[in-house]
């Protein structure tokens, strides 16, 4: 049992979001974040006040997954996030402890394996 | 007998006057008015290139109208095209224009409104992928050869007025105009990256109806001021801009009813554009009464438009041809079956026993469109010859904000670093402990 967590551009969040739904992973959480990931810094001026604006806008999956769903979960947020230039953001696995699904008390793996599988 | 009359049509009147320059302004902001309508309908990325494509149609078309599109436009009566007597407003002054009882100067500024306006309204085809300098350079040319020939044709003493087609505030040159070049335009230009793949939504509802809003309050002076003072073709064409958007309203919310269940605020946004687009050919020619009934059976055929267009692959995004194109089409139709000479003291319509005045509107529907798609089409064809029309898939997903204009409409400021600006954009501000 694994937390995928994926930082990507927000513009290709739809086609994450179609990637996995291919992949058949189901349960996701998407949040909007900040980040800096080594691309350049835009330059925008605003009357005489010229800035540089180091944080980009992206977009975070967060992802929790049973052993064999984490590979196609991995395969399906580069294939959807990927456009080759820097900035396309970076995918975390982490171990997971416990999971419990609130609605019946479930834990563990049966917990983040959707209803109706 | 004679002599009192002649002189006095030709002296300039107080009232007329005062009133033309309050609507002369009233119609200037219908342009920042449809800045604020269009940015609300476009993704938050997009929003200053959306809301400048507008700006910018300003100063490009008010240079153009003062240099050679309002003599092309309103300089004699040739059939297809005015001369080039008024270029660079050449002996446009105080004396009062013919035919009316303000200053030629105040007609010409009025006239120059809504070029401003109708350029804009072009915009809304090709909003966030089309670059800004393109559409600078087309903005120009546009309103030469498309706006100033319509106008000449429909108000100018060109081949369409003269021929006896009525067309009060501009149901030729400025709707279908905008709207069947809004096609062309959106052809050209091409799709936006995703367009019938991923749902591309409005991002401020709120802007999109106070735009609206504001663009009926300016209409009462392009609508109202289309009479050039306060006779009675001017107070009908006014009262009449009251009562058409209304009922195009109540037809909309009934229409979103039995579609959805539910009435839609932009629904309603679009509804009041369409509304005051059906009455501006058709204002100081038909009664309250028919200017009620065109409200309510005349959004029928450009809400059908807005809801099919989008089910093709043409991505004329903001619906300029349903909104203007297809409303302008609808009113200009109209007046030929419901004028009413007793309203209008110029002639009556099919209904009134003159059939010959449909043929003169059909004649107008038919070439305005036809114009106005064909030669927008090869002029973007030739700008697209010249230089790239449109922003690269990678910029058009960053924004066009932060690539065309290097700002952002909802900046938080959080992770900018202020740069001096002596430092040629390279240094930063060193930190200093407070």
């Amino acid at each position: 049992m694994k937390l995928v967590i994926g930082i990507v551009r927000p513009e290709k969040a739809n086609d994450v979001l179609e990637a996995l739904y291919r992949a058949e992973v189901r349960g996701v959480s998407m949040s909007r974040v900040q980040g800096h990931g080594g691309e350049l810094d835009r330059v925008e001026t605003y009357r005489g006040t010229t800035v540089k604006v180091g944080l980009a806008e992206k977009v975070r999956f967060e992802i929790a997954v049973s052993d064999p769903f984490v590979e196609p979960t991995i395969e399906a947020l580069r294939a959807g996030a990927r456009t080759g230039d820097v900035g396309d953001g970076k995918i975390f696995v982490v171990s997971l402890e416990r999971a419990v699904r609130i609605r019946t008390g479930e834990t563990d793996v049966e917990a983040v394996t959707p209803v109706g599988e | 007998m004679d002599l009192p009359i002649i002189a006095a049509q030709a002296k300039v009147d107080t009232g007329d006057t005062a009133w033309m320059l309050v609507a002369t302004a009233m119609v200037l902001m219908m342009t920042p008015a449809l800045g604020l309508f269009y940015t609300g309908l476009v993704r938050s990325k997009n929003s200053l290139n959306t809301f400048m494509m507008c700006i910018a149609a300003i100063p490009i078309s008010v240079a153009t109208w003062a240099l050679i599109g309002y003599s092309l436009a309103f300089d004699g009566d040739g059939s297809l095209i005015g001369g080039l007597g008024h270029i660079g407003l050449q002996d446009v002054g105080f004396e009062p224009r013919d035919g009316t009882t303000i200053p030629h100067l105040v007609f010409m500024a009025f006239q120059a409104t809504f070029c401003i306006l109708t350029v804009a309204l072009i915009s809304g085809a090709v909003v966030e992928r089309m670059r800004f300098g393109a559409f600078l350079v087309f903005a120009a040319l546009w309103s030469v050869l498309v706006y100033a020939v319509l106008a000449h044709w429909a108000f100018g003493g060109g081949w369409l007025i003269s021929g006896g087609t009525l067309d009060f505030a501009g149901g030729v040159p400025v709707e279908m105009g905008s709207g069947f070049g809004a096609l062309a335009a959106a052809l050209v230009v091409g799709a936006r990256t995703g367009y019938g793949r991923q749902a591309l939504l409005p991002h401020n509802g709120v802007y999109a109806v106070m735009g609206a809003g504001l663009l009926w309050f300016g209409w009462f002076g392009f609508n109202g001021g289309s009479g050039f003072g306060t006779g009675n073709a001017g107070v009908l064409a006014f009262v009449n801009t009251l009562l058409t958007p209304a009922f195009s309203l109540i037809t909309w919310f009934a229409l979103d009813l039995l579609r959805g269940r539910k009435v839609t605020a932009i629904g309603a946004a679009t509804a009041i554009i369409v509304g005051c687009v059906l009455i501006t050919p058709a204002g100081g020619f038909i009664s309250p009464g028919w200017a009620m009934v065109l409200g309510a059976v005349g959004a029928l055929p450009c809400y059908a438009v807005i809801v099919l267009r989008p089910r093709t692959r043409v991505d004329e995004t903001l619906d300029v041809l349903a909104a203007h194109g297809i409303a302008g089409f609808t009113g200009i139709l109209f007046i030929g079956f419901v004028a009413q000479f007793a309203w209008n003291d110029v002639a009556d319509g099919l209904f009134y026993g003159n059939a010959a005045q449909l043929g003169d509107q059909a004649l107008a529907a038919l070439a305005a469109p036809v114009y106005a798609f064909v030669v927008t089409y090869v002029l973007l064809r030739v700008i697209g010859a010249l230089m790239p029309l449109r922003a690269s898939e990678d910029e058009e997903a960053q924004g066009m904000d932060v690539v065309l204009h290097g700002e952002e409409a909802y900046s938080s400021g959080e992770g900018a670093i202020l740069v001096l600006p002596e430092a040629d954009g390279r240094a930063e501000v060193p930190v200093t402990p407070t």
